[in-house]
């Protein structure tokens, strides 16, 4: 089986470029272009000096003692909440701000739901000086203010999507419409392994130093490359698609996949995009999506606001549908407390997207000597007041 | 022969109307229809309304909006254009987003548009390759012809390309830009006009996007075969209603 992208943009049944012929002369250039500029030595050298030096990597692989003691077995954080700006989402924006200068680009455009993808955005355009304007909700704009001042500080632009239901995916339609609007100046830097070919395979290469760094640092404390599994938190899934890269061939690794169900599957209000999607196309790709009957596409529903995507990024919905990958849902109330319980042991608030991943363990049995390595895919500093509302704090 | 063809084949300059399905009112499609025709419009697009209108700016996706909040879909779509053909004899192209048609069945709809005597699709976040690769074969099993679009970014390339797989008109789309955003042409498009013209493409030209009144009409028709208002006729509807269809038409030509 393969769960890589095929030549014609596919991962199985989910992929492909569903864009209008607007857009085709930037999404073309891009897919005869990336790989050619990503594997150039100059740009390899250029990118890892700025991971190393700018970002802080590697980020340490740190083996959670009291968290193991308590869930019965080997537990491993893979912590991308250190990166600076506090997310795994900055290795993808270094290395598409390194492919924008060589496309001679210099207007740089992104969507943002929570606001991490959005700083992420906006620091790397603030380091090599490019112009930033970043697409967010009217609803999302209010809810995460911290995150608009940074971007502002920034210097960047931040508009309000007002149409729709004014969240992550009207940013993305109203980020999709200023390229169609902007053709020739402008590069789209997406956040997640989501859009039409290239971008999931260009952000999942991106991502990818997350197992490359795992690999090596098992190795290194354990003797052994592999882990039992991996696992992390999956909204468009971009920390997922870096985590799982260079494991997907290795049949002995568990990959297990874990979605916001919100306030329950069968609740209405849930983002549980591989038990609720059906294929369908949303943003330039076909993949597993929430929609009515009628194929118009639903509002999703977490607590976090990184994880509430109606649709799953298609190498996702391709691991689901063959069974690469296991699916866990973990409810809003479930994460909260896996969150509150990982700052009391471990001394680490993660993101409220994060502690998703951390929930597993009432579903999940592993055994006692299993490795299982999780994704830390950002801090809780940006969750505060939601932490602070929910326990009362 | 398909009605587009048909209506292709004519001396004239063609002006063809695109409407939201479903809006104002969630049963004025055929009402739409049937007046557009008798005010001597040669064809139309009925728009199928989709929630996120990536190529579309905020009139045509208000539009959209009101129309699935008054209760548009698929199904009641073509329950309202049952039997369109026994009154109204001009081409109809069912202009949309591809995941609605996806959820329906690709060739449950395409039987469907058969059926109905729908002549055509316009699917614009289905392009070229992924036709190709996956519906082709679907398409033309029911006659319907697929129009493709063009834009000022489109190399000469790939528009000899879209121009050797299309069988009906291309979609010249007049600028960069979302659906109602532009007022008036300049130079660039001028020069746009005059480069396809050179070109001598087998499949006539239809321009959209930015056309909005007689003079537009006029420019964009100096050269192409026809144009498509679309914008500006759903802000006509909003504003006047379906009385005011009549007077629209007539303004244009």
């Amino acid at each position: 089986m393969n769960y890589h992208v095929d030549e014609k943009g596919y991962y199985g049944d989910f992929g492909g470029a569903y864009i209008p012929e607007m857009l085709y002369p930037n999404v073309e250039e891009l897919r005869s272009k990336y790989l050619e500029i990503m594997y150039e030595e100059e740009f390899q050298k250029e990118f890892n000096q700025l991971l190393k030096d700018y970002v802080g990597r590697p980020s340490p692989l740190y083996f959670a003692k009291r968290l193991s003691e308590k869930h019965g077995t080997q537990i491993y954080l893979k912590r991308e909440d250190l990166n600076h700006t506090g997310a795994h989402k900055i290795n993808n924006t270094i290395g598409q701000i390194l492919v924008a200068q060589r496309l001679g680009k210099h207007r740089i455009i992104a969507e943002t739901g929570a606001g991490q993808h959005g700083v992420a955005t906006a620091t790397v355009c603030a380091l090599v000086g490019l112009k930033c304007i970043v697409y967010m909700g009217e609803i999302d704009i209010k809810r995460q203010a911290p995150n608009v001042a940074r971007m502002k500080m920034l210097g960047a632009e931040v508009r309000p999507a007002m149409s729709g239901s004014k969240t992550l995916k009207d940013a993305t339609n109203e980020a999709i419409r200023d390229w169609i609007n902007n053709p020739v100046d402008t590069h789209y830097i997406i956040g997640s392994a989501i859009g039409p070919h290239p971008y999931p395979d260009m952000v999942t290469r991106f991502q990818s130093v997350i197992s490359e760094e795992i690999k090596w640092q098992l190795k290194e404390k354990l003797g052994k490359e592999n882990p039992d599994y991996v696992v992390a938190c999956v909204g468009g899934g971009s920390n997922a698609a870096g985590t799982y890269y260079h494991f997907l061939d290795e049949p002995e690794v568990g990959i297990i996949s874990v979605e916001a169900a919100g306030k329950g599957i069968n609740t209405g209000k849930s983002a549980a995009t591989s038990k609720l999607g059906r294929d369908g196309v949303i943003h330039g790709c076909k993949t597993l999506l929430m929609q009515t009957e009628d194929g118009q596409i639903t509002e999703p529903y977490s607590i976090s606001a990184g994880l509430d995507y109606p649709g799953v990024g298609p190498m996702h919905a391709h691991l689901a549908r063959t069974e690469r990958a296991e699916f866990i849902s973990v409810t809003d109330d479930d994460a909260m407390q896996a969150g509150l319980e990982l700052s009391k042991l471990e001394g680490i608030i993660p993101a409220i997207e994060t502690s998703h991943a951390l929930a597993i363990f009432d579903q999940k049995k592993f055994k006692k000597d299993d490795v299982v390595v999780i994704c830390l895919s950002g801090r809780g500093d940006k969750d505060l007041n939601n932490y602070i509302e929910y326990f009362d704090l | 022969m398909n009605r587009i063809n048909k209506k292709l084949s004519e001396g004239k300059k063609l002006l063809s109307i695109y409407f939201t399905a479903g809006y104002p009112n969630l049963n004025d499609t055929a009402s739409i229809i049937k007046q557009l025709e008798n005010s001597g419009v040669d064809m139309i697009e009925i728009g199928l309304p989709f929630s996120d209108p990536l190529a579309d700016g905020p009139t045509i996706q208000e539009s959209s909006t009101a129309a699935l909040h008054n209760g548009m879909t698929t199904k009641k779509l073509f329950e309202q254009l049952e039997g369109i053909r026994d009154t109204v004899s001009i081409p109809l192209i069912i202009m949309g987003y591809f995941n609605p048609m996806m959820q329906y069945g690709v060739e449950a709809f395409c039987a469907k548009c058969q059926e109905l005597g729908i002549d055509g699709l316009i699917l614009p976040d289905l392009p070229v390759a992924e036709y190709d690769l996956h519906y082709r074969k679907t398409f033309e099993k029911y006659g319907l012809v697929n129009v493709f679009l063009i834009t000022p970014q489109t190399s000469e390339e790939r528009i000899r390309f879209i121009d050797e797989v299309s069988d009906g008109f291309i979609y010249m789309v007049s600028s960069a830009s979302v659906t109602g955003s532009t007022s008036g042409f300049g130079n660039t498009q001028e020069d746009y006009f005059k480069r396809i013209e050179s070109m001598n493409l087998n499949n006539p030209q239809i321009v959209g996007f930015g056309i909005n009144n007689a003079e537009t009409f006029v420019q964009a028709t100096k050269t192409a075969k026809g144009a498509i208002i679309g914008s500006a006729f759903i802000k006509m509807l909003t504003k006047e209603g379906k009385q005011g269809i009549d007077a629209f038409v007539k303004s244009i030509r």
